[in-house]
C-alpha cells in the first residue's frame, strides 16, 4: 500500500497552483500551531488550583490595538492569497487564442468528446503534450463537472449553455477524469482517463482515433453543412447581407449590434441562442422573421463548426469528405 | 443582580406529568426539552446514515450496498444533519431555554408560536422520514436542478416539502428571538450587558429571517417543477439551472453561520465561566457576530466558482469571502486570550470548548483554500471540501452542542453527570474527530470527488478512507457514551446545586436549577456588568450562597 | 348581550410573559414586522427570477405581456388600493373603539379582496387555462415568433408569482373573516386594536407586492 501525499503535476497550472496551495498550508499549520501553543501556555500558566494564588490585579479584558493589529495582519495575508488566487483564476478562465479545440458533451453517465477532424471518443480524452487545449463543454441532461486532478482543472458542464476550460498538458501519461458534480445513480463511474501523448504520438492517434472508435464518416463542419442545406438556412442567410437576413459569412467572432442597441461578440452561446430562440438578439436593421428551431446539442455544435468555416475558403479536406 | 433562590418550590419539570402537559406546553423550557429529545433522535438517524457511508467506503468497489442505496445514504445523512440537526440544535434547544433566562424574561415573546415551531419541525421531520423509508432521496442535500427537478427518482417531492415546512419552524424561532431580545430585556439589561450567547443568537435570528424564506420558496419551485411541470429552472424551457444554485446558496451559505454562530455563542459562555474571566474584547466578539451576519449574505457565490457564473463574479465573491474570515479569526484569538490572567478550570464543558477552538481554527483556515478562487478550482467538489465543512460543522457546532449540553445539563435537569467519564469522553471526541477528517483533506487534495461510491480507478485513495472509517468508529463510540451517562444521571445522578460551576449570568444566579415555571421570582434587576467574575463571588457561589446572603 | 355600537372590552389583556400593555404591543408589532421581512424575501425570489429572465428574453417577454389585459390588472390595482385605505380606516376606528365602523371597513376590505380573487380567476386564470396557456405537457401555443418553451417559462413566472400573491390574498380573506367574527362577538382575545393593526400591516404588504407586480407583468415597455 502506498501513501501518496500529492497528485502528480501534469499541466501548465500545476506548479503555480501547488506553490500557492503549499503556501496556504504553511499559513494554516502555523496559525493552528500558534492557537494551540497559545492555549496550552495559557492553560498551564493560569490553571486553577495549581498552588499559586490567583493574581487578579491589573486584569486585561480588551485591547483595541491587539484586536486591530491581529485582524489587520490576518486580513493582509488573506488579501495576498486572494490576489494570487484571483490572478491564477483569470489565467485558468482565459484560453489562449491558438488553443486546440475539442468539444465535450456530458450525459448521464459518460463523457463524449469530439475532435475537430471528426474523431470521437467516450470516457477518454486524448490530448497532446505542450499544446494548449480548449474544451467547449455542454451537458445533455443534468449538471456535471469535468475534473482532471493531475491538471488542477475543473469546471461544470451545464445544460443549456456552453462552458469552457483550458490547459496545456506538460507530461505524457494517463490521468484520472472524474465527474465531480453529483449526477445520479452511476455518478462515481462517470469518468475515465485523460491520455496526454507526445505531439508525434498524438498526431498518429488522431489520424486513426486510436483504432478504437470508427470516426464518424464526415467532419463536424461537413455534417453542419448538410444540416444547413437540409433546413435551407441559405435561402435567407446568403453570402451577403440582404433584406431578409444578415449573412452568416464571417459571422463567428465578430461584434454584432442588435435592435436594442446592445452589442455582443458572436460566439458559441450566441449562435446556439439564435437557433433556439432567435428573437432574443435581432441584428440592427432587421425585422424579426426567423422562427425558432429545435436541434440536438450535437447538431448545434456541428452547425457552429460549419458557420466557423464560412467566410474563408472551405478547406479542401472538407470538400473531399473524410479520411 | 438580585437573587432569590428558593428550593421548596415546584420546578418547571414538576408542573405537570401528563403527556398533554408536555405536548401542549407554552413554557419555553419544556419546548426546549421537546426539541432536545427530537433533535437527538434525528442526530441518531443522521449518524446511522453517516456510518453506512463510511463503512461502504472502506473498499474501493463497495461491498455493502448498491449505487442507489449509497446515494440515498449520503443524501439522508446530509439532509438530516443540516436541516434537522445543525440548523436547529443549538438555537432551538439552548437558545429557547436560555435566552429568556439570560435577559431576565419569563418566557419568549410568542410562546404559542414557539410551540408551533416545534410542531412544524416534527411535521417536516416526519415527512422526511417517510420520504426516506418509502423510496429515499438520492439528489444530495443540495438538491441541484435539473437533477432534483427532472431526472431523479425517489421521494424528492415529499423530502422537499419536509424541508420547506422545517424552514418555517426556523423562521418562527427567529422572529420569536428577535422580538424577545429587543423588547423583553429586564431592567438594567442593556445591549452591552447582554451575554454573548444572546448576541450570537440575535445575529443568527437575523440571518434566519432574511435567508430561510429564500431557500423555502426555491425548494417549493423545485417541487412545482417536479409536480406541475412549471419550470423556472428548467433548461428545457430556456431556464437557468444555475439560478437555482444562486438562490440555494443565498440561503445556504448564511445557513453555515446559522449553524456555527450559536456554537460560537456557546463557546463564549463556556470560555468565560471556566476561565473565570470576562470574554476578551467583549465588544469585538459581539460586533463580529453582527459583522458575520451582514457579510454572510454577500459570499454565497464562493460555492459556485466553477459553476459557470461569470469570472468576475468569482473574483468578487472570493474577495468578500476573505473579508468574512476576519471576524471569525478575531473570535478565535479573543476566546484564547480570555484565559489570560484567568483561572482555568478544565471541566468537561471547557474541554469541549478548547476542542472547538482547535477544530474551528483548522476548519476556518482550510476555508482559505476554498475562498481563494484559484485554489478552489482543484479542490471544490472533492473530499477536501467535505473535510473542511465537517471541521466547521462537526468540530464547531457539534462540539459546541456537546459543550452546551454538559454546561447547562444541571440547569436543565438539576442533576450532575459523572464528570470523570465526561472529561475522558470529550478527549475521545476530539481524537476520533481528527482521525476521521484529517485523512479526508489529503484524499481530497489527491482528487477524490465527494459523493463517490466507487474509487477502484484510483485505489491509492483506500488507505485514507480506511483511516477515516476507523476514526469515525471512535467518534461514534464517543457519541454513544454521553447518551448513556446523561440518561443515567437523569435518574441516579447526584442533585446539582443551583450554580455548580459558580457561573455568572441571570440564568445561574437568579434562578433555581431546574428553574421554576416563570424562571424568576419577580423581575430581576441587572446592576453589574456581564461576565463580572471575581474570586469572592466564586467562593460564595460554590458554597451555594449569594453576596446578599453572606 | 352583544352590542354592535361599541366595543365591549372591560380591560386590556396582558399575557403573562409581558410586564405591561405597552411592552406587549411593541413586541407584537416588532414580531409582525420581522415576519413581513421574511415575506419580502419570499417574494424577492420570484422577483429575482423575473429580472434574470426578462434580462435574457426581453423581446419575448414584451410579446408575451400582451397576453395580459392591462385594464383588468388596472381594475384589480384600484380594488387593492381601495381596500388598503379601508383597512387603515378600520385601525383608526378600532382605536376609537367604534365597533360598527370597524366592521364596515373590514367588510369592505374583505369584499375588495374577494372581488380581486374573482376577477383574477374569471378574467385571467380560467380563460388562460381554457386556451391551454399553462406550463406543462399540455401547453398549447401557436405564436410562431415566440418559442413555446419561453412562453412556458413566462407563464411559469406569471402563475408562480401571481399565484403566490393570490394565495396571500386568500389568506387575507380568511383572516379578515375570522377577525370580523371575533370583533362582532366581542371575543376576549380581541382586547385592543392590535390584531386589526397587525392584519392591516399584512394587508398593506400584500397590496405593495401587487403594486410591483402590476407594472412588471402588465405594463412592459418594448
Amino acid at each position: 500500500m502506498n501513501f501518496p501525499f500529492a497528485p502528480e503535476q501534469a499541466s501548465n497550472f500545476a506548479v503555480e497552483y501547488d506553490t500557492l496551495f503549499y503556501l496556504i498550508t504553511g499559513f494554516t499549520v502555523l496559525t493552528t500551531l500558534f492557537v494551540f501553543v497559545l492555549c496550552l501556555g495559557l492553560i498551564i500558566k493560569y490553571k486553577r488550583g495549581s498552588g499559586k494564588p490567583e493574581d487578579r490585579r491589573n486584569p486585561m479584558h480588551h485591547n483595541t490595538i491587539i484586536e486591530i493589529a491581529s485582524s489587520g495582519g490576518f486580513l493582509s495575508i488573506g488579501l495576498f492569497i486572494f490576489v494570487w488566487g484571483a490572478k491564477m483564476f483569470l489565467d485558468m478562465r482565459q484560453p489562449p487564442a491558438n488553443a486546440m479545440e475539442i468539444n465535450v458533451i456530458g450525459k448521464r453517465w459518460m463523457w463524449h468528446a469530439q475532435h475537430d477532424n471528426g474523431v470521437r471518443e467516450n470516457n477518454e480524452l486524448h490530448v497532446p503534450v505542450g499544446v494548449p487545449v480548449k474544451l467547449t463543454m455542454i451537458s445533455q441532461d443534468v449538471i456535471h463537472s469535468f475534473y482532471v486532478p493531475q491538471f488542477r482543472v475543473q469546471f461544470m458542464v451545464v445544460p443549456g449553455r456552453y462552458t469552457q476550460m483550458w490547459f496545456t498538458p506538460t507530461k505524457a501519461g494517463k490521468y484520472n477524469l472524474f465527474c465531480a458534480m453529483h449526477c445520479g445513480t452511476q455518478h462515481s463511474e462517470m469518468g475515465g482517463y485523460v491520455y496526454a501523448l507526445e505531439p508525434k504520438d498524438f498526431a498518429k492517434w488522431k489520424e486513426t482515433g486510436g483504432n478504437r472508435f470508427q470516426p464518424k464518416p464526415e467532419l463536424p463542419a461537413a455534417a453542419g453543412k448538410q444540416l444547413y442545406d437540409d433546413f435551407m438556412c441559405g435561402s435567407c442567410h446568403t453570402e451577403k447581407d440582404n433584406q431578409r437576413a444578415p449573412s452568416l459569412y464571417g459571422l463567428y467572432g465578430r461584434q454584432r449590434q442588435f435592435t436594442d442597441g446592445s452589442t455582443m461578440v458572436a460566439d458559441n452561446d450566441y449562435i446556439r441562442q439564435s437557433l433556439l430562440a432567435p428573437e432574443g438578439k435581432i441584428n440592427k436593421g432587421y425585422e424579426s422573421m426567423m422562427q425558432p428551431y429545435s436541434f440536438t446539442e450535437e447538431q448545434i455544435l456541428e452547425l457552429i463548426e460549419y458557420i466557423k468555416t464560412l467566410g474563408t475558403p472551405i478547406p479542401t479536406q472538407v470538400a473531399g469528405g473524410a479520411q | 443582580m438580585t437573587t432569590h433562590v428558593a428550593t421548596d418550590e415546584k420546578n418547571y419539570l414538576q408542573e405537570g406529568h401528563t403527556l398533554a402537559s408536555w405536548l401542549l406546553t407554552k413554557d419555553h423550557k419544556r419546548i426546549a426539552v421537546l426539541y432536545l429529545i427530537s433533535v437527538s433522535f434525528f442526530f441518531f438517524v443522521g449518524s446511522i446514515a453517516a456510518m453506512m457511508v463510511r463503512l461502504e467506503l472502506t473498499s474501493p468497489r463497495g461491498t455493502l450496498m448498491s449505487n442507489e442505496t449509497y446515494n440515498k445514504a449520503f443524501s439522508a445523512h446530509g439532509v438530516v444533519m443540516v436541516f434537522f440537526f445543525l440548523v436547529v440544535a443549538i438555537p432551538a434547544i439552548f437558545g429557547n431555554f436560555l435566552i429568556p433566562m439570560q435577559i431576565g424574561a419569563r418566557d419568549l415573546a410568542f410562546p404559542r408560536l414557539n410551540l408551533l415551531s416545534w410542531y412544524f419541525y416534527m411535521a417536516g421531520g416526519i415527512m422526511f422520514l417517510i420520504a426516506m423509508m418509502s423510496g429515499g432521496v438520492d439528489a444530495g442535500w443540495t438538491f441541484y436542478t435539473p437533477m432534483s427537478s427532472i431526472y431523479s427518482n425517489g421521494q424528492i417531492t415529499l423530502a422537499l416539502v419536509g424541508a420547506f415546512v422545517v424552514g418555517f419552524s426556523s423562521i418562527f424561532t427567529g422572529v420569536n428571538f428577535i422580538a424577545t431580545i429587543h423588547k423583553m430585556r429586564a431592567p438594567g439589561m442593556t445591549w452591552w450587558r447582554l451575554p454573548l450567547f444572546v448576541w450570537g443568537h440575535y445575529a443568527t435570528s437575523l440571518i434566519v429571517i432574511l435567508g430561510t424564506p429564500v431557500v423555502a420558496i426555491t425548494l417549493l419551485l423545485v417541487v412545482f417543477e417536479r409536480v406541475a411541470k412549471i419550470g423556472i429552472f428548467s433548461p428545457e424551457l430556456g431556464g437557468d439551472p444555475v439560478l437555482f444554485q444562486h438562490m440555494f446558496w443565498f440561503y445556504s451559505h448564511p445557513a453555515v453561520y446559522i449553524m456555527v454562530l450559536p456554537g460560537m455563542a456557546v463557546i463564549s459562555e463556556i470560555m468565560a465561566c471556566f476561565s473565570r474571566n470576562k470574554v476578551f474584547g467583549y465588544h469585538f466578539v459581539a460586533l463580529s457576530s453582527l459583522g458575520i451576519a451582514a457579510l454572510s449574505f454577500i459570499v454565497w457565490g464562493h460555492h459556485m466558482f466553477v459553476s459557470s457564473q461569470s469570472m468576475y463574479q468569482g473574483i468578487f465573491f472570493s474577495f468578500t469571502s476573505f473579508l468574512v474570515a476576519v471576524p471569525s479569526a478575531i473570535k478565535v484569538f479573543n476566546w484564547s486570550l480570555t484565559m489570560y490572567k484567568g483561572s482555568v478550570w478544565l471541566a468537561s464543558p471547557m474541554i469541549y470548548a478548547l476542542g472547538f477552538l482547535g477544530l474551528f481554527t483548522v476548519g476556518g483556515m482550510t476555508g482559505l483554500y476554498l475562498a481563494s478562487v484559484g485554489t478552489d478550482v482543484h479542490v471544490t467538489g472533492t473530499y477536501f471540501v467535505v473535510a473542511h465543512f465537517h471541521y466547521v460543522m462537526v468540530g464547531g457546532t457539534l462540539l459546541a452542542f456537546l459543550g452546551a449540553l454538559h454546561f447547562w445539563w444541571p440547569k436543565f435537569f438539576g442533576r450532575m453527570y459523572p464528570e470523570g467519564v465526561a472529561k475522558w469522553n470529550a478527549l475521545l471526541v476530539f481524537i476520533g474527530f481528527n482521525l476521521t477528517f484529517l485523512p479526508q483533506f489529503v484524499v481530497g487534495w489527491l482528487g477524490m470527488p465527494r459523493r463517490y461510491h466507487y474509487y477502484y480507478f484510483a485505489p491509492e485513495f483506500q488507505v485514507y478512507h480506511v483511516m477515516s472509517t476507523l476514526g469515525a468508529s471512535a467518534l461514534a463510540v464517543s457519541l454513544i457514551v454521553p447518551a448513556f451517562y446523561l440518561t443515567y444521571s437523569l435518574f441516579k445522578g447526584p442533585k446539582s446545586p443551583p450554580n455548580p460551576w459558580a457561573a455568572r449570568g441571570l440564568e445561574w444566579e437568579a434562578a433555581a436549577s431546574p428553574p421554576i415555571k416563570h424562571n424568576f421570582h419577580g423581575v430581576p434587576v441587572v446592576v453589574g456588568d456581564v461576565y463580572d467574575y471575581d474570586a469572592e463571588a466564586e467562593e460564595l457561589a460554590l458554597r451555594g450562597m449569594t453576596k446578599e446572603e453572606a | 348581550m352583544i352590542s354592535l355600537k361599541k366595543m365591549n372590552q372591560p380591560q386590556d389583556t396582558v399575557y403573562e410573559q409581558f410586564e405591561d400593555l405597552a411592552q406587549q404591543q411593541e413586541t407584537y408589532v416588532l414580531g409582525m414586522w420581522s415576519f413581513l421581512v421574511t415575506e419580502v424575501m419570499f417574494f424577492g425570489v420570484m422577483f429575482m427570477s423575473y429580472i434574470v429572465y426578462r434580462w435574457k428574453y426581453q423581446p419575448y417577454f414584451y410579446a408575451l405581456h400582451k397576453e395580459l389585459d392591462w385594464r383588468i390588472g388596472g381594475i384589480n390595482t384600484a380594488i387593492l388600493l381601495a381596500s388598503s385605505f379601508s383597512v387603515a380606516l378600520a385601525v383608526h376606528y378600532h382605536q376609537k373603539k367604534k365597533k360598527m365602523n370597524v366592521l364596515m371597513c373590514l367588510g369592505f376590505t374583505n369584499l375588495c379582496a374577494i372581488s380581486f380573487i374573482v376577477i383574477k380567476l374569471l378574467f385571467e386564470y380560467i380563460p388562460k387555462w381554457n386556451h391551454g396557456h399553462y406550463p406543462g405537457p399540455g401547453f398549447s401555443w401557436d405564436n410562431p415568433y415566440v418559442p413555446s418553451h419561453i412562453a412556458q417559462l413566462w407563464f411559469s413566472l406569471y402563475f408562480g408569482t401571481t399565484g403566490l400573491h393570490g394565495l396571500h390574498v386568500l389568506i387575507g380573506v380568511i383572516l379578515f373573516s375570522v377577525l370580523m367574527y371575533l370583533i362582532a362577538v366581542d371575543h376576549p382575545s380581541i382586547s385592543d386594536y392590535l390584531p386589526t393593526e397587525m392584519l392591516g400591516l399584512y394587508w398593506h404588504f400584500v397590496d405593495i407586492v401587487w403594486i410591483f407586480l402590476y407594472p412588471l407583468y402588465y405594463l412592459m415597455p418594448k
